[in-house]
């Protein structure tokens, strides 16, 4: 895919630089993605996993609460129930009959264990014939309540929370027993709810958590903190089992989210529910998930600020590699170019020579034969037409003795050679040119440029073919040529030659190194340049120019060290490249 | 005494020419247009200088002037080349040419040059002309 990516943007359209910004966003876009994409479905997972995890780890703990105050509650109503079967089975019908005796029972029972109200015995036909308590309820009728028939049935009985005759909120346990004469009687006795408070109290639960009593109808049995006091209806829908206890998640009332977990009685009518929002329940669970979110989007950050590093160093490399690439392309092209054009200019070269020395004796036989004969009619513009000839002939051999030379397989001669030397000779070549011109010729060659291995004849020819153009750009009197050498930091040397001549415009800086082009119109071949540009290559240097018309130019070329060696490796590349 | 030059190029045109006008110069010319010819040529007459082609069909310069070299070294032989036969005209001067020039030639450049060979030729013959009398002169007669 990522391939496909770069080829595309490499070879479509020709605006380079939207090019890359293109192909860096494709790249940053489908890094990104091919990184967020997972990690994104693994926070998913992770999530709800966690989710669950963490829910039954706050489930669990609440469940136990609630189940080991559930436990409490009936082992405290056991413990009552034990009581008033005790006494019942301990103190017979008729004695328990007597006002004396149960107000004693009233009395111990007060003073031994906390929350019971009062007794009383209540007999087969329901009717409360002996009573020991604050009320007077004596001789009161228990037949057609709950309470008496309930007992009647199983034998003893937890009653809900009720106001009863009293109008005070309280529980009924009562007890069956039988007198000696086989007399069915009840024991029954009441217990005020003060100790329910005190449980709930000591389940100790988190700050806005609620915990009350049901019963099975949903009557509250206690007061609840959010929902409603003892006897109301509870707005909450309790469902539950006997067995188990039960959790679930609704929204209360004030729209809450909130967790419910209940526990059901076995002795009694009672249901234990624990109300907890959510927001305390899971808090932890808040907590990490925020965690985790943040966690994701700093990783978000880092990845795509790395993203982003990353393609541009990897679309910068593909930026140079493909510069690369299309410099290389178009020196071979012109390296192919040149050496085709030689190849051709070569051959025309050589043909043209043979004719042309035969124009050149003939002419010459004319201008003997003419200078031998006596006067005659027009014998001097003779002379001149043949002149011209021998003229011209001359001019046609400069230019294909130019196009042999460019062409010409001259053998390298590589020598440790000083580039200062070489360049001493050729401006003493000039020298004569440039005081009669009154140019200024700064040499600015350092003393350390290190020896390097080259050809003396064919630098030499370039240096002169590059200085020769650049007193060809300069103006009389005005004109400055700087010839600058230092070494490379690449082991080499570097040459410059700087004039503040006419300058090319950079229609003509594209042409100079091609053959047959010139500015000079009579006097150049368009060879010069071409040839030095040869010779340069052939030497494994480099050559650049830069310049700006009325300006001047700068022509620098880089020598490598070389080696002794490079003639062979020459040859080398040579007979490979004449192979085709 | 006229200097006696043999040309030896295949360019018949160009061969007629030179030599018309090297005989207005005052030389005695013969052309010749191959290799072969030359080296026959010389076997029956004598020659002061040779002015010879680098570039022929069937035998080149460079074999021709081998073979003269062995028949008859002392006569000296400018090597005329085409541009494109420059390295092998620098070959045939290791081989003893007396000199080369590049074609189209200037004449009156050639001229000079088949006097100078002369001259060097003459000068030779006579060097050895004295060393054979000094060798006489020591032996004290034949």
């Amino acid at each position: 895919m990522f391939k496909k990516i770069v080829d595309s943007t490499i070879f479509s359209g020709k605006c380079a630089k939207d090019h890359y910004r293109l192909l860096k966003r494709k790249v940053i876009f489908s890094m990104f993605l091919m990184v967020t994409i997972p990690l994104t479905i693994m926070l998913t997972i992770n999530y709800f996993q966690y989710k669950s995890y963490h829910q039954n780890q706050i489930m669990l703990p609440l469940q136990e609460i609630s189940e080991k105050t559930m436990h409490s509650f009936e082992l405290f109503m056991e413990q009552q129930l034990a009581i008033i079967k005790f006494i019942s089975i301990t103190y017979n019908f008729e004695s328990l009959k007597h006002k004396k005796t149960i107000n004693k029972i009233l009395i111990s029972l007060k003073k031994e264990y906390k929350g019971f109200v009062d007794i009383g015995l209540i007999d087969s036909k329901g009717e409360l014939i002996s009573y020991a308590g604050p009320y007077s309820l004596l001789g009161k009728d228990y037949s057609m309540q709950t309470s008496y028939k309930e007992t009647q049935i199983k034998g003893q009985y937890i009653s809900n929370v009720f106001l009863g005759y009293r109008k005070n909120p309280h529980i009924v346990i009562a007890v069956q027993s039988f007198s000696n004469e086989s007399q069915n009687f009840i024991l029954r006795a009441t217990i005020s709810t003060d100790f329910f408070g005190r449980f709930i109290a000591n389940m100790g639960l988190a700050r806005q958590s609620d915990a009350f009593l049901i019963n099975s109808q949903g009557i509250f049995q206690t007061n609840s903190l959010y929902y409603g006091n003892a006897l109301e209806e509870c707005p909450l829908k309790i469902i539950n089992s006997h067995f188990q206890p039960y959790n679930f998640k609704k929204k209360d009332t004030k729209n809450r989210d909130i967790v419910i977990v209940s526990s059901a009685f076995t002795i009694a009518d009672y249901i234990l529910v624990i109300v907890q929002p959510y927001s305390v329940a899971l808090k932890s669970w808040y907590d990490f998930k925020y965690d985790m979110v943040f966690v994701f989007l700093i990783s978000l950050a880092i990845i795509f600020f790395a993203i982003v590093k990353l393609s541009n160093i990897l679309v910068n490399r593909i930026k140079i590699s493909e510069e690369h690439r299309e410099s290389v392309l178009t020196e071979l092209q012109h390296a192919q170019k040149l050496s085709s054009i030689g190849r051709l200019a070569a051959g025309v070269a050589h043909e043209i020579n043979n004719p042309l020395a035969i124009i050149n004796e003939k002419a010459g036989l004319l201008n003997d034969l003419i200078a031998l004969s006596d006067n005659f009619d027009k014998k001097s513009k003779f002379t001149e037409i043949s002149n011209s000839i021998v003229k011209s002939i001359e001019r046609c051999r400069k230019i294909t003795s130019r196009l042999l030379g460019f062409s010409r397989r001259i053998d390298v001669k590589i020598e440790s050679i000083q580039v200062n030397d070489i360049i001493y000779e050729v401006v003493g070549f000039l020298e004569k040119e440039t005081l009669y011109r009154k140019l200024d010729l700064i040499l600015s060659l350092s003393d350390s440029v290190q020896p390097v291995f080259s050809d003396h004849g064919q630098l030499q020819q370039v240096f002169l073919n590059l200085l020769t153009n650049a007193f060809a750009a300069v103006e009389n009197e005005l004109g400055t040529i700087e010839i600058e050498t230092k070494n490379s930091i690449k082991r080499g040397v570097i040459i410059k030659i700087d004039d503040n001549g006419c300058g090319m415009s950079q229609e003509t800086i594209e042409k100079i190194f091609d053959p047959f082009f010139t500015t000079k119109k009579k006097e150049g071949t368009g060879l010069g340049l071409s040839i030095s540009y040869g010779i340069i290559k052939k030497l494994g240097g480099k050559i650049f120019v830069e310049s700006e018309p009325e300006k001047g130019t700068v022509f620098t070329i880089h020598l490598p060290e070389g080696s002794e060696e490079m003639e062979t490796n020459y040859d080398k590349t040579k007979a490979k490249n004449s192979s085709y | 005494m006229k200097i006696k030059v043999l040309i030896v190029d295949d360019e018949k045109e160009f061969v007629d020419t030179l030599s018309a006008r090297l005989e207005i110069r005052g030389f005695s010319v013969t052309a010749v247009y191959s290799g072969k010819a030359a080296i026959e040529m010389i076997e029956k007459l004598k020659f002061d200088v040779i002015i010879l082609d680098v570039l022929m069909p069937e035998m080149d310069g460079i074999e021709t002037l081998k073979l003269i070299k062995e028949k008859s070294p002392l006569i000296p032989v400018i090597m005329l080349t085409g541009e494109a036969t420059v390295d092998n005209a620098i070959k045939g001067m290791k081989l003893g040419a007396f000199d080369f020039l590049i074609k189209p030639t200037d004449t009156e450049r050639l001229a000079e040059k088949i006097n100078q060979a002369n001259a060097y030729k003459s000068e030779h013959e006579e060097r050895i002309r004295q060393a054979e009398i000094e060798n006489i002169l020591r032996t004290k007669g034949w």
